[in-house]
């Protein structure tokens, strides 16, 4: 019986335009759709893909204002067993730290958790620092960017790869903690009854101050880090065009080649 | 009157968009160039259960109700009607009529493979001599001991190529509606054989067959409910099939219209983009109000169904006013690409020529002004 615990975060969609607040330069979480990580929907397969070889319990694990419970939802559509989420007004604007203290905490909460799998990184954030913060304030060993993971009895091993050191083998006893990488699988569809059975499984809903931890901790005035300033990304430039007289081509590879593309 | 979704339907709605837009649609002109979609397909709609929606669990069904299957099939419709079509047949016409009809052996036997597709099934009632006219089909069935042995041939039949699975009506009694009974007959029955048909207009990936039965020798058991009533069968899986067209072809048409809005927000014409002008505005605005018009028709039937009250001419409603605005949406949509509609580069063309059979199949849109016509007289005009 394997208790995994799945880190997952509700994201606005990447297809949409993403933007900052004026006011206070966190994310502007209404300009946008709102949906589950695509990582973390991979972290969620490899959850599920752990169960069903064997026996286990899938929580999923999300930190998020009350409209991620549209993101909570759609894990337990796709087969994980129950959710907790934390949901304060304190947390706005809070930093990678204050982050992760409060999903230790809420991993706290749970029986003998054998496993913890977050994405890598989340795509708004992009800090990339969450799940190896995490493993360490819970003592657990971190087995990050994987793109292939296997639980062997009381062990866990992975492929851990990435883009300057290449593949490396890692290896530890539960519990752990792995972050994996959008290689690791391609996740499913949840299934029709999987989106009917996900309104009869439990979600337990935490406040900062039912995890022990104070108010005054976390959010935006007492993150470590700042942001002074913002602006969006400059429009796309118009394209550059090469009108073929005879030459186009030439033209075509010169300009690749000016480019350092070729 | 509340018209919104339940959380569980928006995430149904969510999932079929998401599942289109990544296994669908990347696809469909290849698959309309080869004349033939890609039969993982089906695996992948019974793994998340969208063969099954409206068949209980117990008979390896997803559950569900008609507003999800609606829901369902607008998307699918969205983007291939080759892949909707598929789905129509398979469950909408054969899985749900075995559901109404069947005893609960032929349930058993039949419902658990094809609402998780490892098995397709394709509604035998259109003949060669026999369209509109149905109830005066010439397929023969004769008592031979405990067996029917079943003569005749069938036309136009989608899954036709493909299906395990055959729903074929054919006469056991004499004339007219009557006479004529439903069997459900595994397609590898010795004397069972089919020929693909080509060059259709669209509707291309999908398999169209005709089939031939030669001396298709099947126990007595394979008949599917009483015998001489396999016009009535026909009858009330076609008026459940016309809110499947209907959903799909909104599907269609909004198709059309995303892409039109889309093009004519990008394409630059005399200084501005072609959505300035009126006259395409009133194209996109024409579409866009027949296209809601078809939706709300569409899930009228489905909440009729779902209570269990008549749905017959609210169907046929649905059906004609669904399938005309798909193919207007769909004419209109190339007006508004211009000479880019013209060529499968975009899918356009495409939305065109599968929408042009919809008016057609399943009851014509002249067959549905009769059923209207006669629900709203008392005075039948077939006879």
């Amino acid at each position: 019986m394997t208790n995994i615990v799945v880190l997952v975060k509700q994201v606005p969609d990447t297809y949409s335009e993403r933007k900052l607040t004026e006011t206070d330069h966190t994310l502007d979480r209404e300009s946008a759709d709102a949906v589950l990580d695509e990582i973390n929907e991979r972290a969620v397969e490899e959850a599920l893909k752990i169960k069903e070889a064997g026996e286990g319990e899938v929580t999923v694990l999300c930190v998020g204002p009350d409209r991620a419970t549209d993101a909570i939802r759609k894990a337990l559509s796709m087969g994980a067993d129950k959710a907790v989420h934390v949901s304060d007004e304190a947390l706005h604007g809070s930093d990678l730290v204050a982050t992760s203290r409060v999903i230790a905490a809420a991993i706290g909460k749970l029986d003998s958790v054998d496993l913890v799998i977050a994405g890598n990184e989340a795509s708004d954030g992009r800090g990339g620092a969450v799940p190896a913060v995490v493993a360490e304030l819970l003592g657990l060993p971190q087995l990050t960017h994987a793109h292939h993971l296997a639980v062997e009895g009381s062990t866990v091993k992975v492929d851990r790869e990435t883009a300057d050191e290449g593949i490396t083998h890692l290896e530890a006893n539960l519990p752990a903690l792995v972050s994996v990488t959008e290689k690791i699988n391609e996740p499913r569809y949840p299934s029709f009854k999987g989106i009917m059975a996900a309104k009869k499984k439990p979600v337990e809903t935490y406040t900062v101050a039912d995890l022990g931890i104070d108010a005054g901790e976390v959010g935006l005035t007492n993150a470590w880090s700042a942001v002074q300033s913002a602006s969006p990304k400059p429009p796309r430039q118009a394209g550059e065009r090469v009108e073929d007289d005879g030459e186009g081509g030439t033209k075509i590879a010169e300009y690749l080649v000016g480019q350092k593309l070729v | 009157m509340d018209l919104s979704l339940t959380t569980e339907q928006q995430a149904l709605r969510d999932t079929a968009r998401e599942f289109v837009d990544a296994e669908i649609v990347p696809n469909i002109q290849e698959w309309d160039r080869a004349e033939a979609v890609d039969r993982a397909i089906v695996g992948k709609l019974g793994d998340i259960g969208f063969l099954g929606l409206t068949v209980p669990e117990r008979y390896g069904g997803s559950g569900g109700n008609h507003l999800d299957y609606c829901l369902m099939m607008e998307e699918i419709g969205r983007g291939d009607s080759s892949v909707r079509g598929i789905v129509s047949v398979s469950l909408g016409l054969v899985a749900k009529t075995v559901l109404r009809f069947g005893t609960e052996q032929q349930k058993q036997a039949w419902l658990p493979g094809l609402c998780s597709g490892a098995s397709l099934a394709c509604f035998g009632l259109t003949e060669p001599d026999t369209g509109s006219d149905a109830a005066n089909l010439n397929s023969k069935a004769v008592r031979d001991g405990d067996d029917w042995v079943i003569n005749g041939s069938k036309m136009f039949i989608t899954n036709g190529t493909w299906a395990d699975l055959a729903l074929i009506f054919a006469r056991t009694g004499g004339t007219g509606p009557k006479g004529v009974s439903a069997f459900l007959v595994p397609t590898g029955t010795p004397g069972f054989s089919h020929t693909e048909i080509k060059g259709k207009l669209g509707l291309r990936g999908q398999s169209t067959g005709e089939l031939t039965l030669d001396n298709v020798r099947v126990p007595a058991e394979a008949m599917l409910g009483s015998e001489g009533e396999g016009f009535r069968i026909a009858m009330a899986a076609l008026d459940k099939g016309r809110m499947s067209v209907a959903a799909g072809c909104v599907g269609l048409a909004r198709a059309a219209l995303d892409a039109s809005v889309r093009y004519a927000t990008e394409r630059d014409q005399f200084g501005k983009p072609i959505a300035g002008f009126q006259l395409v505005q009133e194209m996109l605005a024409d579409m866009a109000v027949a296209t809601d018009a078809a939706r709300l028709l569409v899930w009228r039937v489905a909440d009729l169904i779902d209570r269990e009250q008549p749905f017959g001419t609210a169907a046929s409603m649905a059906k004609l006013h669904a399938t005309e605005n798909a193919v207007n949406a769909a004419n209109q949509a190339i007006q508004v690409f211009g000479g880019y509609g013209y060529i499968d580069e975009y899918p356009v063309g495409k939305y065109l020529r599968d929408a042009r059979v919809m008016t057609l199949y399943e009851g014509t849109s002249q067959i549905q002004k009769l059923l209207i016509g006669r629900a709203l007289t008392g005075v039948s005009a077939f006879t």
